[in-house]
C-alpha cells in the first residue's frame, strides 16, 4: 500500500528539485520549514520526531535541502515529512505538509473490529510494522 | 439624498406624543446626522418603496418596524429611554442602475439585542419589516456586528485551524463528495459508495440534505455502514477520513440521539441542515464543542430568500449569522458549478467565513468592515456540479481553505467511484504543486491537467467525460458596483 498522508501523496514521489521549489514557496509565504521523521505513521500519531527546530529566518531552500539530506542519511527506511509553520495571528499552525521519504515497503494498517452492543463496532487501526518490531527496526529491509 | 419636503423629527414632546398617526421620520426613526457608535449593530437594506412613497420615509419605516415602532403614536414610549431604543436610518443612496431601489443604512443600539441569540437578532432585523405594505420589496444586504456583540457568541466549535490539526491535512483544499442517488439506497449499498469514494482519495463523503431516516434506509443502518466504509478506507490509506452524518431530525431530542450515536461510532463530523432553525443550530453547536465534533452546515432552503436581489436576505448575512451561531463547514457556492453564484459575490461569502477582519469590498458585495474578534474561521464548502476539469478555476477562486465537493464528478466516473475520487485528488495535487512552483494556473491549468492525465488514466477519463461541461448562465445575485460577467 501507499500511505496517502501529506498534500502530494497522489503524485509520483517528488524529485529534490521539486521539493526545493515547494520549500521556496513556503519561504515566500513567510513560513518556517521543519523536518520530522517517524516509523509509526498512524494518522493519529501527531508527534513525529523533530529533526532539529523549525528553521526560522531561513532565506533560501538550500538550507532545508542540506538538512533533508542529513536526515535521510541518519534515518533511512523511515517516513520523513516537510512541514511549513505559519506564525501569523489566527493561523499559528502548520500550513503545508508533505512526505519526502518513505520506506521501501509499506505494509500499512490492520483494521480491528470489536463487536459492541447491537450492531455497533469499535474500530481501531494497528500498524503492521509497529506491531512486529520496536522503534528503529520497523522498516529494516 | 433628502428631499426638501421629507418630514423632520418632531422634537416638541407635546406634539410628538399626541395620540394619532405620524410619519416614521417625524417619530425619530430618520436621523441624517446620526454618527453610528462602535457598539451599534448596523444594517444596510435594499428597499423598493411603493409608488409615491418618499424613500427617506420608507427608510425610517424600516428602522421603526425593525425596532420599537408601531403604526401609531403610543404614550408608553415615554416610560422608556425611547431615543436610545429607536433604530435610526441615517443614510440612503439610490442603487446604481436600479431605478426605484435604494440602499438604506440603519443603526441599532446594542441593548436592543439579547446576547448570544441569533433568534433574537433575526426576530428584530427581519421580523416584521419584510411584509411592510409601503415597501414593494426589501432585502437585507449586509450587517456590521460590533465586537461587543460578536463576543457574546461562541462561534464555530472547531474552526479551520483545529479541523486541519485533527485531520493532519494541510496545504491543499480538502476533497469531498455527496452520496448519490440522493434517495433510495439501502444502508449497505450507501456505505459502499462512501467506502469507494474515500478509498479512491477523498477526505470526506457526505449525506445529502434530505437523507434523514426514510423507509428505504433507517438512520442507524446508515450510520453503521458509513462508519464501516470510513474506517476501512482509513486503514487502507493510512489517512484520516470522515463522513458527514446528517443528524437533522424532527426534534432536538432525536437530533441529540443521532449525534450521540455518531460520536459513539467514532465519527469525527456530523451534519445539519439550515432548515432546522437558529436555536437548534446553536444548541447542536454547543453539543459539538462538548464532544470534539466538527459541525457541517448544509444551507438547505437558503435559495428561497437569498437569490433574488430585490427581496430577502443576502447569503453574506446568513454566513455572518452562521459564523456567530457556530458552524465549522458552510456551503458557500462554487461560482463555476450548477448552482447560482457570481464569482465575485461568492468570494465575498468566502471572505466572510474565513477572514479575521473582513474589509469593506463593494465589488464583492461587502458593505462594512467586520472585526471577527478572534472567533474561529468557518471552512467554506464548494459543492454542486463541479468536476476535475475545473480544478485550476476552483483553486484560483477559492485558495486552499475550502472543501471541494465533487458528487456526480466522483460517482459518475466511467471507470468507477474509486477512479473518480483518484482523478479529483490527482488533479488537485497536480494543480497545487504547479501553483506553488509559480506557474500561472489560470492559463496553464488545462495543460497541467492534461500532463497529469498522461500518467493517471482515471484523470484522463474524467477530462474526456466532463472536460467541456460548463454551467454558463447569468447570475442573479451580483454586485451593483461593478459590471459582472459569468465564468466562461
Amino acid at each position: 500500500m501507499r500511505i496517502t498522508q501529506g498534500c502530494f501523496s497522489f503524485l509520483p514521489d517528488l524529485t529534490d528539485t521539486q521539493i526545493a521549489a515547494q520549500v521556496n514557496y513556503c519561504l515566500e509565504q513567510g513560513w518556517a520549514v521543519s523536518l520530522e521523521f517517524t516509523d509509526d505513521p498512524h494518522p493519529r500519531n501527531t508527534y513525529w520526531n523533530m529533526w532539529g527546530l523549525p528553521m526560522f529566518d531561513l532565506r533560501a531552500p538550500a538550507g532545508v535541502m542540506g538538512e533533508l539530506k542529513a536526515c535521510r542519511e541518519a534515518n533511512p527506511e523511515t517516513y520523513i515529512r516537510i512541514n511549513a509553520f505559519d506564525s501569523t495571528k489566527g493561523w499559528e499552525t502548520v500550513r503545508m505538509s508533505f512526505i519526502v521519504q518513505r520506506p521501501t515497503a509499506e505494509p500499512g494498517f490492520r483494521l480491528v473490529r470489536q463487536e459492541n452492543r447491537g450492531r455497533s463496532l469499535h474500530y481501531t487501526m494497528e500498524s503492521y510494522a509497529v506491531g512486529r518490531s520496536p522503534e528503529g527496526a520497523r522498516y529494516a529491509p | 439624498m433628502g428631499a426638501a419636503d421629507t418630514p423632520q423629527q418632531i422634537l416638541d414632546p407635546k406634539k410628538r406624543y399626541q395620540a394619532g398617526v405620524l410619519k416614521y421620520a417625524q417619530m425619530g426613526y430618520w436621523d441624517a446626522d446620526y454618527e453610528p457608535k462602535d457598539t451599534d449593530v448596523l444594517a444596510v437594506f435594499r428597499i423598493t418603496p411603493q409608488e409615491g412613497v418618499d424613500p427617506i420615509e420608507a427608510a425610517a419605516a424600516v428602522a421603526g418596524e425593525s425596532s420599537t415602532a408601531t403604526w401609531t403614536v403610543v404614550w408608553t414610549d415615554r416610560l422608556t429611554a425611547c431615543d436610545k431604543y429607536r433604530a435610526k436610518a441615517y443614510r440612503i443612496d439610490p442603487v446604481p442602475g436600479q431605478e426605484g431601489q435604494y440602499f438604506c443604512w440603519v443603526a441599532y443600539d446594542l441593548d436592543l439585542f439579547e446576547e448570544g441569540s441569533i433568534a433574537n437578532l433575526t426576530a428584530s432585523i427581519i421580523g416584521n419589516v419584510f411584509s411592510f405594505k409601503p415597501l414593494k420589496a426589501a432585502r437585507l444586504e449586509d450587517m456590521r456586528l460590533p465586537v461587543a456583540y460578536v463576543k457574546t457568541f461562541r462561534g464555530p466549535p472547531t474552526g479551520i485551524v483545529v479541523e486541519r490539526e485533527r485531520l493532519e491535512k494541510y496545504g491543499r483544499p480538502l476533497l469531498g463528495a455527496t452520496m448519490k442517488p440522493k434517495l433510495g439506497l439501502s444502508g449497505k449499498n450507501y456505505g459502499r459508495v462512501v467506502y469507494e469514494a474515500l478509498r479512491g482519495g477523498l477526505d470526506f463523503t457526505k449525506d445529502d440534505e434530505n437523507i434523514n431516516s426514510q423507509p428505504f434506509m433507517h438512520w442507524r443502518d446508515r450510520f453503521l455502514y458509513c462508519m464501516e466504509g470510513v474506517n476501512q478506507a482509513a486503514a487502507q490509506t493510512g489517512e484520516s477520513k470522515g463522513h458527514y452524518l446528517n443528524i437533522t431530525a424532527g426534534t432536538m431530542e432525536e437530533m441529540y440521539k443521532r449525534a450521540e450515536f455518531a460520536r459513539d461510532l467514532g465519527s469525527c463530523i456530523v451534519m445539519i441542515d439550515l432548515v432546522i432553525g437558529w436555536t437548534a443550530i446553536q444548541s447542536i453547536s454547543n453539543w459539538c464543542r462538548d464532544n470534539d465534533m466538527i459541525l457541517h452546515m448544509h444551507r438547505a432552503g437558503h435559495g428561497t430568500y437569498t437569490r433574488q436581489k430585490n427581496h430577502g436576505v443576502s447569503f453574506r448575512v446568513i454566513a455572518k449569522w452562521l459564523r456567530l451561531a457556530g458552524v465549522d463547514h458552510l456551503h458557500a457556492g462554487t461560482a463555476v458549478g450548477k448552482l447560482e453564484g457570481d464569482p465575485m459575490t461568492v468570494q465575498g461569502f468566502y471572505n466572510v467565513c474565513r477572514d479575521m477582519v473582513t474589509k469593506q469590498d463593494l465589488t464583492r458585495g461587502v458593505f462594512f468592515d467586520q472585526d471577527w474578534a478572534s472567533i474561529k474561521r468557518v471552512m467554506p464548502v464548494a459543492s454542486g456540479g463541479i468536476h476535475a476539469g475545473q480544478m485550476h478555476q476552483l483553486l484560483g477562486l477559492f485558495g486552499d481553505e475550502v472543501v471541494l465537493q465533487f458528487g456526480g464528478g466522483t460517482i459518475g466516473h466511467p471507470m468507477g467511484i474509486q477512479a473518480g475520487a483518484t482523478a479529483n485528488r490527482v488533479a488537485l495535487e497536480a494543480m497545487v504543486l504547479a501553483r506553488n512552483e509559480g506557474r500561472d494556473i489560470a492559463n496553464e491549468g488545462p495543460q497541467i491537467l492534461a500532463d497529469a492525465a498522461k500518467w493517471c488514466q482515471p484523470l484522463r477519463a474524467a477530462l474526456d467525460t466532463w472536460g467541456d461541461i460548463t454551467f454558463n448562465y447569468t447570475s442573479t445575485d451580483t454586485s451593483d458596483f461593478v459590471p459582472t460577467a459569468s465564468i466562461a
